[in-house]
């Protein structure tokens, strides 16, 4: 099956084209350089006057798990608001803040989103955000393993161990977990507060291990890097939400020695005391701190007004902030020594003054780093709004007069402390394409997929032209998965099955023994149970693991 | 690639016949396929994996007939069905999968054989929330033990010896000075309770159903409330003072129940007192809830439902489009005002649980040892998961979900094969 795809204006970074005319073949999914002599196209599309992109990546979506269930189960009502009837393609659910399984799937293909990857994949609950994204059609999906709060990672650094066997644990973590990254959440503190500790700074002690989320934080970005991960250490910083916490995430980028960091859902770690309220902006300093150190990338969890819900690994937290639950009803969970959750409902609102500020912080950041490969467009969903409000966001960043209008719209007081007014800078839709494409995919270390060059996959997304980008980026004219037109005018015309994608980095097998033993003694499972396996993930013969490239193991430490 | 064809010892193996999920049982296969549990089995585990192989035909208005057939007859049926209810659900995670998609397909309601007390769970949570744990942070962590309304040793046999007497926790605990309360009930067997070292548990004892004023009166209490009463169902308010001082000065305790065994009206608002005094706990130290179920597959139904539908069980699909509501689209309700024509009702872990006496055509999915009282329109017979074939279960705590083994070769279909050949043929 050779489909061509002529006459498009071609966004695609990965290869610095920006904005030009150009054909695109993809044979069997795969794009090729042009038909073999003699080979008849199949199908061929007049793209003349359209803009085409690789297919949109989110990097940081909460679309699987434990947390997704249970802020399902929470919110009815949010359901009962939104229900999505099947089809003869499709399946029915729900939509709205937590949509069901397969209306997330629908949902992203018909924004022209291709992949996306759930940053929180308990180790214990690995199989549970497996199974939820093998439930997620058309999209490609992937997930980030938590540690940094879980029993054994934690012992073993009050025992001094050496960073050889710390290396050794995360890789065969990542492959229990089917991951393709390691996500760290609140590091050290979620242990703490099984402990009774309700806060924990960046050099302030776990009481029972003795160690502090500095030590936890720079052990496990030395060891992604160390195996060759291509995805950063991803992190969620310490005292989200608290304000005065841009120090902390000021510390936390200097304080991991120039090892690679990604710090997501930057805007709930970037606030100052500053002001009447002691809340106040410090985007400038978080994004002067970004373009300064070139080992640090972040996504913005952007906040947008309305009604959803916060799930997140982060129980101590979301104990703290559940008096703000709205509607009044949260869910907190320790999780098997291992780690937790917490998942409380929110409705951001516009005219109150610390949601706002949450808004216009957002915005500054993004508007105030200046290096597109290293910033990406998240709302953390759905945490700060959910991912169907992308296009909204994307007419934010791209339309300043837009912008201003929306600025002038909310608190007052909130305005007052925001330099967002005065921010001239625009996206291009080349900038556009690198946040949520080709960075993207050089983030999370997918090789074939964000880009249009030869042999990536045929994931690309086509868009009628539009001053109104929020117009445009909601309904593409065309969505192409592996090769395959899955979405028409913004619909689904054809249901697919996505790939998981994986990272399986080298370690010394002999620390199973080590795992073993420990979960015998102290666990109520076995380890080999733990494990999720590639066909776990293929059965009903829909998904499939894909394992990516790492860079192989660096050079061990003494 | 394994046979089956020979004897064989199978360690490490995973037990679906309760919410604990023991995956430590060591299980003897001799060359017919009998299975014997020798090592960690208790009496619900050496009952599930005793019932031999055994293959009986479908069965069609009684007669035995081929799987096709009876195939044939079931897609019958549900083509003419205005509104089917798919009940009973015990079944794995791969079962609930195909469940759900026939149940999309026909404009299907959907409830759990133990729905009548999950529900009383998912009350509480879609009202107010809670704050709960699994079990390895019970068997690690917790210092006083309340339970409320069970002796859970009947439903969860080896809780105590996995959960509360292991000699090693993570953090150094003592576990033989942990304290156990027993909240409730009359005449439980509280031996389970008794520490290694022959100290008893607590007993505070009342009837069933004065549990909502026992636990509203010592949610107050741990609310710093006074009570002017001397006694409540039957206890102590001076006991009650003395437990929930206990309870504020626990590093952390557990709270626990299992919501089918708190059979009286409204008991979703005694597991609310519960949950909310946890919460209240929290607030100068660490609590948790402990809500225990997970028998015949009811985890496995409302996780898949949930993440499927949006909602968990008792959802319809009638109008084309999932709709929850936990009194409405319970079996007992639609069945009992005629609102559903066409009943399909699945057991694959346990012969002994039956569908509700109807006189509607029916279609019985169930464990290949099911002794029928009514003859169903179809009947087939299919494997059981975690021994005819694999499948994957959800705990009692809802997070952890095990991989549940083949352990014999069996000719008997996997419920999801022949819901899958059903949905085609629709």
């Amino acid at each position: 099956m050779l489909i061509k795809l002529t006459g498009g204006r071609v966004y695609d970074p990965a290869h610095g084209i920006n904005g030009k005319i150009m054909d695109i073949y993809a044979r069997d999914g795969r794009i090729v350089e042009r038909a073999l002599d003699g080979e008849r196209v199949d199908q061929e599309y007049n793209l003349a006057g359209k803009v085409v992109m690789a297919g949109a990546i989110d990097m940081h979506t909460h679309i699987g798990g434990g947390k997704v269930n249970i802020a399902r189960t929470l919110l009815p009502e949010d359901h009962r608001g939104d229900p999505v009837p099947h089809s003869d393609l499709c399946r029915a659910g729900c939509g709205h803040a937590v949509p069901s399984t397969y209306i997330t799937g629908y949902r992203y293909a018909e924004m022209g989103y291709t992949a996306g990857f759930e940053p929180a994949v308990l180790p214990m609950n690995a199989r549970q955000a497996h199974l939820e994204m093998g439930d997620t059609p058309i999209i490609d999906k992937g997930g980030y393993a938590m540690l940094g709060s879980d029993d054994m990672l934690l012992r073993m650094m009050s025992a001094n161990a050496d960073q050889n066997a710390i290396n050794d644990y995360v890789a065969w973590t990542i492959h229990a977990s089917q991951a393709i990254g390691i996500k760290v959440v609140n590091a050290g503190g979620i242990s703490a507060f099984k402990f009774n500790q309700r806060m924990l700074n960046l050099d302030e002690q776990n009481s029972f291990y003795q160690i502090t989320p500095r030590d936890v934080l720079q052990r496990l970005a030395r060891a992604v890097h160390e195996l060759g991960v291509p995805h950063p250490l991803h992190v969620h910083g310490n005292n989200l939400g608290v304000p005065g916490n841009m120090q902390t995430t000021l510390n936390t980028i200097a304080g991991v020695e120039g090892y690679p960091l990604h710090l997501t859902h930057i805007q709930f770690h970037s606030y100052g005391t500053e002001g009447d309220r002691k809340f106040s902006s410090g985007a400038a300093e978080i994004a002067a701190a970004i373009n300064k150190n070139k080992n640090i990338s972040a996504d913005v969890g952007q906040v947008l007004f309305g009604q959803t819900v916060t799930a997140s690994g982060d129980n101590m937290v979301q104990f703290r902030n559940a008096s703000h639950a709205s509607p009044n009803k949260w869910v907190c969970m320790d999780i098997e020594c291992d780690a937790g959750c917490g998942v409380v409902p929110f409705k951001y609102k516009d005219q109150n003054f610390v949601n706002a500020l949450q808004w216009a912080i957002g915005l500054e950041i993004f508007l105030l780093v200046d290096d597109p490969w290293r910033i990406f467009l998240t709302t953390d969903h759905p945490n700060g709004a959910p991912f169907t409000s992308y296009p909204h966001l994307i007419r934010l960043l791209m339309d300043k007069t837009f912008r201003n209008e929306m600025f002038s719209r909310i608190s007052p007081d909130a305005q007052a402390m925001s330099t967002l007014g005065s921010i001239e800078r625009e996206y291009s839709l080349y900038e556009i394409a690198i946040m949520t494409r080709a960075g993207a995919a050089k983030l999370v270390g997918l090789h074939d997929r964000g880009h249009l060059g030869i042999g990536a996959g045929a994931d690309i997304t086509v868009y009628t032209d539009n001053a109104d980008r929020e117009a445009m980026f909601k309904r593409p004219d065309y969505v192409f998965k592996d090769g395959q037109l899955v979405v028409e005018d913004g619909q689904v015309v054809k249901v697919t099955w996505g790939a998981t994608h994986v990272v399986k980095p080298e370690f010394d097998r002999s620390i199973e023994q080590t795992i073993a033993k420990y979960y015998d003694k102290y666990h109520t499972v076995n380890m080999k149970h733990v494990k999720v396996t590639d066909q776990q993930i293929a059965d009903d013969g829909r998904g499939h693991v894909q394992v990516h490239a790492c860079e192989g193991r660096r050079e061990k430490t003494a | 690639m394994e046979t089956f064809a020979q004897a064989a010892t199978m360690d490490s193996v995973t037990c679906p016949s309760c919410g604990l999920l023991c995956d430590d049982l060591s299980v003897e296969r001799d060359s017919a396929g009998n299975l014997d549990v020798s090592k960690n089995g208790c009496a619900k585990s050496i009952t599930f994996f005793a019932r031999a192989p055994h293959t009986p035909a479908p069965r069609v208005d009684g007669k035995p007939v081929d799987l096709p057939t009876a195939v044939a007859r079931a897609v019958e049926i549900l083509e003419a069905a205005h509104q089917p209810l798919i009940c009973g659900l015990g079944t794995e995670v791969q079962g609930m999968r195909a469940i759900m998609a026939l149940a999309d397909k026909t404009g299907a309601c959907l409830d759990h054989m133990n729905s009548n007390g999950f529900m009383r769970n998912i009350q509480v949570v879609q009202n107010s929330g809670w704050q709960i744990c699994t079990l390895t942070e019970v068997r690690n962590r917790v210092d006083l033990l309340v339970i409320v309304g069970t002796d859970i040793v009947s439903l969860f046999p080896r809780f105590f010896e996995r959960e509360i007497w292991n000699a090693e926790s993570m953090f150094g605990q003592d576990t033989t000075k942990r304290e156990v309360v027993y909240l409730g009930g009359r005449d439980i067997d509280t031996s389970a309770g008794i520490a290694p070292d022959g100290r008893k548990p607590t007993v505070l004892a009342c009837d069933l159903d004065q549990l909502p004023a026992v636990s509203a009166a010592l949610r107050a209490l741990i609310a710093g409330k006074q009570l002017h009463a001397n006694s409540v169902g039957g206890i102590k308010v001076a006991d009650l003072e003395s437990l929930a001082a206990r309870l504020h000065a626990a590093k952390y305790s557990v709270i626990t129940w299992a919501a089918g065994t708190l059979n009286f009206p409204h008991a979703e608002l005694t597991v609310q007192n519960m949950t909310e005094m946890v919460k209240s706990l929290n607030k100068t130290t660490r609590s948790s809830g402990l809500p225990l179920g997970g028998i015949e597959g009811d985890m496995n139904a409302n996780q898949v439902s949930t993440w499927v539908s949006g909602y968990p069980v008792r959802t319809s699909y009638a109008r084309g489009y999932p709709e929850h509501d936990p009194y409405h689209f319970s079996t007992d309700q639609l069945l009992s005002r005629g609102e559903a024509d066409t009943l399909l009702w699945i057991s694959t872990f346990n012969p002994d649980r039956l569908p509700p006496r109807t006189d509607l055509p029916s279609i019985v999915f169930g464990h290949a040892h099911m002794k029928l009282e009514q003859e169903p329109a179809v009947f087939i017979p299919v494997g059981t998961p975690g021994a005819d074939h694999r499948g994957i279960m959800f705990r009692s705590d809802n997070v952890v979900s095990l991989p549940l083994d083949q352990l014999r070769s069996s000719a008997l279909p996997s419920l999801g094969t022949v819901l899958t050949a059903i949905l085609q043929a629709l």
